[in-house]
């Protein structure tokens, strides 16, 4: 009789403490969130109708591109007195982000800013939430354009060739040898760019002469090499233009400890935190990116833009963007950055990503 | 040794306990009664949770971890493991997404996907009765073959544009329910497995063989068919899933469910399964399913973060484990009245 009593009451005190354990954390979480900005349901933000919660939703947490252009988001949210939250999976893979647009859209938040893992994998998801009028802004990587509201373009390739091309004929005193590292021979983007740096240059410099385009196949060390074999075939060699994150990279490496540091100048587009030291150590002068912060910010503009009715993402719209100024939406619901931005010394000190 | 040990099996204790409490006092219950707790907890406290839509969307995030669960559970009753499962269900979604993008009708490439995968369980299936490999290192081998395939056939790029009427299908609401379509396909696998695994002899086998694969072997039970047989039709589960993931995010791509064999796992365990056989039921494991989908929808309405989330879960999962050997040792330490280490240690590690 003895090991019956036991029996049932070790099993139950078992399930009651584990029940209580699972109870109180959900009941410490749930209360955690009732303060936070998931709480808010629409309503009465600052006397408007319009529910300014706006949830950034990045490819992945703890990217520090998406923390810049998050960080960028918030301010303007803060600015205009809505509601910043930022909710986003732990790996980018392409169906992580679904469930988290799935509970926005239990949330009611007003608006979702997303850079797409996968431009079809959301659709369903973001036209779900679209159909409960959220509105749905697309930054950094599109979705399929039936499944956004708009699409912040951070460049287009017009703007992408003009800025390298005018860094470097600048730098070199707008005559002499240039070269182009770029990443494989079949990279679309780097191919689109590099035909409109050539027409530029044709058009614009008749005294710059493009010797070689090399390509580092975005391998490091592939990218040093080519590098260094530039420099001894065309010792005349004035200026390379690098126009990705991993061409530009090596090339400074190369660049900083060779006797070509200072006299063979270097641009292209890079990242602030790759090129940090080159640009203090004076291997590089100046590089292009866009400017996520300001990418972020004008995403969460245009997402109040469009929750308070102001655009509907018909071309020919026009919106204001704080500090930014105004904006006016180009074709397929689209709106461009603008310029490249240029990351100098003076100014590298400010990024993070 | 191990298999002689009281935790493997039912023991004369847990049949001196009335009936109703039998019923009652079980393993599954505590986690459906784990998932109530959850659910009322979270209707009551988080915002936008007790709402139909919440149904809809968790239904449709773990309806294939619910499918691929079912003989998951059978599989590791037998003692047995596939790991394989998530490569099977990309490299069904690949295969599915290639042969459509290559003209062939829908209908015919997802028979050609539902076959793939019942090849693939089929060979782990081979390798583990046939040559007699270990399935912990079969399915290791076969989770990177199947997904080497996967990445290889479609590379980086991904096969959009599925027919919306089969898509519709799986993850429409039936009208008037907040239940996507793809629930009665989860019901009626879910009966089918539970039937074949609590009513019938095979069901019986399958159990015998995680007791003791040699006993059961000599009262009559044919094990390696047995495992065959749930191997294959793990991967015909997986096959399916593969499908459905494809049409729910309307596209196929080779790293599609990365790393879902492991949510599967979890929740196969969490739902009260021995890892070593012979103990499990397969309501206890649908309220695992649910369960874990539960909490995770509701923390992230309250806002918590991903990598909270993953925390609360796997703490979750390793307190489940250990309430069973806490449970265990309890028991056997009260039976031998105070009991002794060596008593103690032998029911844990059992």
């Amino acid at each position: 009789m003895f090991p019956r009593s036991t029996h049932s009451r070790g099993r139950a005190v078992g399930i009651a403490a584990v029940a209580l354990t699972v109870a109180l954390t959900a009941a410490g979480c749930a209360n955690g969130g009732g303060g936070g900005p998931s709480g808010t349901g629409g309503g009465d933000d600052s006397g408007s109708d319009a529910n300014l919660s706006i949830a950034f939703l990045p490819k992945n947490l703890g990217n520090p591109y998406f923390e810049t252009s998050n960080a960028g988001g918030e301010r303007a949210i803060e600015e205009f007195g809505g509601e910043y939250q930022e909710v986003g999976p732990t790996e980018a893979s392409p169906d992580a982000q679904v469930s988290f647009i799935n509970t926005l859209t239990q949330q009611q938040v007003g608006g979702i800013v997303i850079s797409a893992n996968d431009p079809n994998a959301v659709c369903d998801a973001l036209n779900e939430a679209r159909e409960l009028d959220i509105k749905v802004v697309t930054f950094d990587s599109d979705t399929d354009s039936e499944c956004r509201d708009l699409f912040i373009n951070q460049a287009d390739a017009e703007g992408i060739a003009k800025v390298q091309v005018d860094l470097i004929t600048e730098q070199i005193g707008d005559s002499g040898q240039i070269a182009i590292l770029s990443a494989s021979a079949n990279a679309t983007n780097q191919n689109a760019w590099i035909e409109l740096m050539q027409e530029e240059l044709e058009a614009n410099h008749p005294d710059v002469e493009l010797v070689e385009v090399a390509y580092g196949d975005d391998d490091d060390q592939k990218s040093f090499d080519q590098t260094a074999a530039l420099l001894q075939t065309y010792p005349e060699l004035k200026g390379i233009i690098s126009p990705t994150t991993v061409g530009i990279a090596a090339a400074a490496r190369y660049l900083s400890t060779s006797e070509f540091k200072g006299k063979v100048a270097l641009t292209g587009l890079g990242t602030p935190n790759q090129m940090r030291e080159y640009v203090e150590d004076g291997t590089v002068t100046s590089f292009a990116l866009w400017n996520p912060e300001d990418l972020g910010y004008l995403a969460a503009y245009a997402a109040k833009a469009l929750i308070e009715g102001e655009i509907s993402g018909e071309e020919g719209e026009s919106f204001e963007a704080g500090d930014l100024g105004e904006y006016e939406v180009g074709a397929n619901a689209t709106v461009l950055l603008g310029d490249p931005f240029v990351f100098d010394a003076e100014n590298i000190g400010e990024f993070d990503f | 040794m191990t298999a002689a040990t009281p935790a493997r099996g039912r023991t004369y204790a847990d049949y001196a306990r009335p009936a109703w409490q039998r019923f009652l006092f079980t393993r599954s219950n505590a986690v459906i009664a784990l998932l109530l707790i959850v659910v009322l907890v979270a209707s009551a406290g988080v915002r936008n949770f007790g709402t139909p839509i919440t149904v809809t969307f968790l239904l449709l995030d773990v309806a294939p971890i619910l499918m691929i669960a079912l003989p998951m559970t059978l599989i590791i009753v037998t003692g047995e493991i596939d790991l394989s499962v998530a490569s099977i269900v990309g490299l069904s979604s690949v295969l599915l997404g290639t042969l459509y993008q290559a003209g062939v009708p829908f209908e015919v490439a997802g028979v050609v996907a539902l076959a793939a995968g019942a090849a693939g369980g089929a060979l782990n299936g081979f390798l583990v009765t046939a040559v007699g490999l270990p399935s912990l290192a079969v399915t290791i081998g076969t989770l990177a073959l199947y997904r080497g395939l996967a990445v290889g056939l479609l590379g980086t790029t991904a096969v959009t544009d599925f027919p919306d009427f089969w898509a519709d299908l799986l993850t429409d609401r039936i009208p008037g329910t907040p239940l996507p379509g793809v629930t009665i396909v989860v019901v009626v696998l879910a009966v089918a497995f539970a039937v074949l695994l609590h009513f019938t002899p095979f069901g019986r086998g399958i159990y015998a063989i995680g007791l003791s694969s040699e006993a059961a072997s000599f009262s009559g039970v044919h094990v390696n068919r047995t495992k065959f047989i749930l191997f294959l039709l793990s991967g015909l589960v997986s096959a399916f899933a593969g499908i459905y993931y494809t049409l729910r995010f309307g596209s196929a791509r080779g790293d599609n469910a990365t790393g879902m064999e492991l949510s599967v796992i979890a929740a196969v365990l969490l739902g009260g399964v021995s890892i070593f056989g012979g103990r499990g039921a397969l309501h206890g494991v649908l309220a695992g399913v649910l369960l874990i989908g539960a909490l995770a929808s509701a923390l992230r309405l309250a806002s918590v973060t991903a990598e909270v989330i993953n925390i609360i879960t796997g703490v979750l999962l390793v307190l489940s484990v250990l309430s069973t050997s806490f449970l265990t040792w309890l028991r056997s330490r009260r039976r031998r009245g105070g009991g002794t280490k060596k008593g103690a240690l032998s029911a844990t590690t059992g």
